[in-house]
């Protein structure tokens, strides 16, 4: 069963070192081949890539790609003005650089932390305007591919310190602060993402002052934030007791504080155990920010019901717009998850 | 000295913490005041009452029948056993799928390796949302017309009216279910059996794909933490590899899968809620007709909150009872 060999020597002997493999190998070939067909007659052989409409409805059997082609501004960037879809771009590309940056474990330095404060803020900036010569764009227009790599950024960057405080917490001396995280966390775990959604949509709105409405992207963001932080909180408690004990008790009998412990050498090392975990939650959150379609705000899975659900010419390619946006995600998500075995295989090289 | 020091401590974090709850408290009571003024000067009512007022709306489906003169609190009751009838059997579909695809990612044969592994990486990597809607579009619009549903096997039939299967049902005057019926095809749609809605089709369906992804790397996992001298031994026994796998890794493995297994169980529940977007009437979507009609939007979540809560509950008692048999007991 384990230890499987490698290389093409091996699988020689899988595919045919017995009937039954010989068998098992012509029955899955002809499966391959067969899907394989299929799947190439109906992707690349019979499919339209034009944005042509009536080409589209005449192919019987293939994919019509046109309607990428013709929609992909819409899909990817919901219902910000046509003239101004620049800015969602750039915004993009900025905060996906960063983001590559600090994947990198030689980044992890003092000046991370203020190039995403800036990061965030030149984001803000362009999707926002109203400054520097930039028309305004109110946030109900905010949609596509930016507000999905967003929400899930800015969720996550809010939601961190408020676990890290959870995680501690849960593990506090104090027990009435034990009793509260613990509480709060496994509240928040044992209800569904779409209810916290809903909490913040319906009632936020009530705890403001009259007269002030807050901005229905700020509410979601603040579900998803609340929702995120009990997750990551586990995350960071798994790290924290992976800590031995002998560390905290070496700092206090050097006469280190009960705070300078924490923060100098088991979070350090506590942080650095859960890296790979903390990345998993990531495409998690990047994969839960689909669901605010439910709540009206029109993300990537949104905008593709925008782009093509008000118009009766490409509603029926429903099909290839939805694999569209699917391959959007897997490309992020894939990619990220690819990081993360490679970040483990990398730290734990350092630890040995 | 120190030790008056120590004592000041003391009852200086029973203080800090004192102070801590009458905080938290006082937070929740200005909370839910202010948001009752809230309530109250925009003219909507508040309370558990319209529990027991008529619903105004039907739910199509369901083993509880359900119209629109009857009471919310069964609107609420008829979407609990929808969300338990479409959970509990993708929850079963996902755990035999999730370990057939597990044990594949692990044999011997590189070319059922590669689509077990293709399988789990393609479907972990999409969101379970844009997979249901996409199911749904595939129902809807690829699917032949009821008349002339496809034959997937004998006695299973699929088209845009949903799936047919065979049913238990009991012969006259008995309720235990003596033989199945079959659906057969007639001249207008396939009759008999039990037939399944398309929404209900796409939701069972789509959690088990998207579940089986997630319970096959937690088998796999499991599967690989079985020490090598235990399969060496099973085979230096003459153990085939379906008796290797059956009797000696399986039985260890699951130590390490069922905790796992019950985090995956617990999240294929709390996704089930995702019903709602795709039509079918769940607990979720039944809450969100109701807010829709008279907006009280704190009870109806609350009450899903509390229902979700009380399932997870369950789900985690059961597993661990499950665990506890399972788990290694006293030495290893």
């Amino acid at each position: 069963m384990r230890n499987v060999a490698q290389g093409p020597v091996a699988w020689r002997s899988e595919l045919w070192g017995s009937p039954l493999r010989a068998l098992a190998t012509v029955l899955l070939l002809a499966l391959l081949a067969w899907g394989g067909f299929h799947a190439l007659e109906w992707g690349v052989l019979n499919a339209v890539f034009r944005p042509d409409a009536e080409a589209c409805r005449a192919v019987q059997h293939g994919a019509c790609w046109g309607v990428v082609a013709e929609k992909w501004r819409p899909m990817l960037f919901g219902r910000f003005p046509y003239e101004e879809q620049w800015r969602p771009a750039i915004a993009v590309v900025v905060l996906s650089a960063v983001t590559v940056l600090s994947a990198w474990p030689r980044s992890w330095r003092w000046w991370l932390a203020p190039l995403w404060i800036v990061a965030l803020l030149l984001f803000v900036l362009l999707m926002r305007g109203g400054m520097a010569g930039l028309v305004h764009v109110p946030t109900s227009r905010w949609g596509g591919l930016p507000l999905t790599i967003g929400l899930a950024v800015v969720g996550l960057a809010l939601a961190f310190p408020l676990a890290l405080l959870l995680a501690l917490g849960r593990r506090s001396g104090w027990p009435v602060v034990r009793t509260l995280c613990a509480s709060y966390i496994e509240l928040v775990r044992g209800v569904p993402l779409i209810s916290v959604l809903f909490m913040a949509s319906f009632l936020l709105p009530l705890l403001w002052p009259a007269g002030w409405q807050p901005d229905v992207l700020v509410r979601v963001l603040a579900g998803l934030t609340l929702f995120v932080a009990a997750y990551l909180a586990e995350i960071i408690r798994g790290g924290l007791q992976a800590v031995p004990r002998g560390q905290t008790e070496v700092a206090m009998a050097l006469g280190f504080g009960r705070w300078p412990v924490q923060r100098d050498i088991v979070l350090p090392q506590a942080l650095r155990l859960v890296v790979p975990a903390l990345t998993n939650s990531v495409v998690g959150t990047l994969k839960d920010t689909s669901l605010v379609t439910v709540v009206g705000l029109f993300e990537l899975t949104g905008a593709l019901g925008l782009a093509l659900g008000g118009d009766p010419t490409w509603r029926p390619f429903y099909l290839e717009g939805y694999l569209f946006i699917a391959a959007v995600y897997w490309v992020l998500c894939f990619g990220l998850s690819r990081y993360s075995v490679w970040l483990e295989r990398r730290l734990g090289e350092g630890a040995r | 000295m120190s030790r008056q020091a120590s004592r000041r401590g003391a009852w200086l974090a029973w203080v800090v913490q004192a102070l801590l709850v009458l905080a938290v408290m006082a937070g929740a009571v200005w909370v839910m005041n202010h948001a009752l003024d809230v309530l109250r000067s925009r003219g909507v009512r508040s309370g558990f009452d319209f529990l027991t007022e008529p619903a105004g709306f039907s739910i199509s489906e369901g083993w509880l029948d359900f119209d629109a003169s009857q009471p919310f609190w069964r609107a609420f009751l008829a979407g609990l056993i929808n969300t338990v009838r479409a959970a509990v059997p993708a929850a079963v579909f996902a755990v035999v799928l999730g370990t057939l695809i597990g044990i594949g990612r692990l044999a011997p044969h590189v070319l059922l390796r590669g689509i077990c592994t293709a399988y789990v990486e393609v479907l972990r990597n999409v969101p379970l949302l844009v997979q249901l809607l996409m199911l749904a579009f595939a129902m809807a619009n690829l699917l032949p017309d009821p008349i002339e549903p496809v034959r997937l096997l004998p006695g299973v039939w699929l088209s845009k009216g949903g799936l047919s299967v065979p049913w238990p049902v009991s012969g006259e005057g008995g309720w235990w279910p003596t033989h199945f019926e079959w659906p057969e095809k007639g001249d207008f749609g396939v009759s008999g059996g039990a037939a399944l809605s398309p929404e209900y089709v796409t939701i069972v369906a789509g959690l088990s794909f998207y579940s089986a992804a997630f319970v096959a790397e937690i088998v796999r996992a499991g599967i690989l933490s079985v020490s090598q001298g235990q399969v060496l031994a099973g085979q230096a026994l003459g153990l085939t590899t379906v008796q290797q796998l059956r009797i000696v890794i399986l039985p260890q493995a699951l130590r390490v899968i069922v905790p796992s297994l019950t985090n995956q169980l617990l999240s294929l529940t709390k996704n089930s809620s995702l019903a709602v977007a795709v039509g079918y009437p769940e607990l979720v979507s039944v809450a969100n007709t109701t807010i829709g009609s008279n907006g009280r939007a704190f009870e109806c979540i609350a009450i899903i909150m509390a229902v979700y809560l009380l399932l997870s509950l369950l789900i985690s008692f059961g597993m661990n009872r499950y665990n506890a048999r399972v788990a290694l007991r006293g030495w290893q």
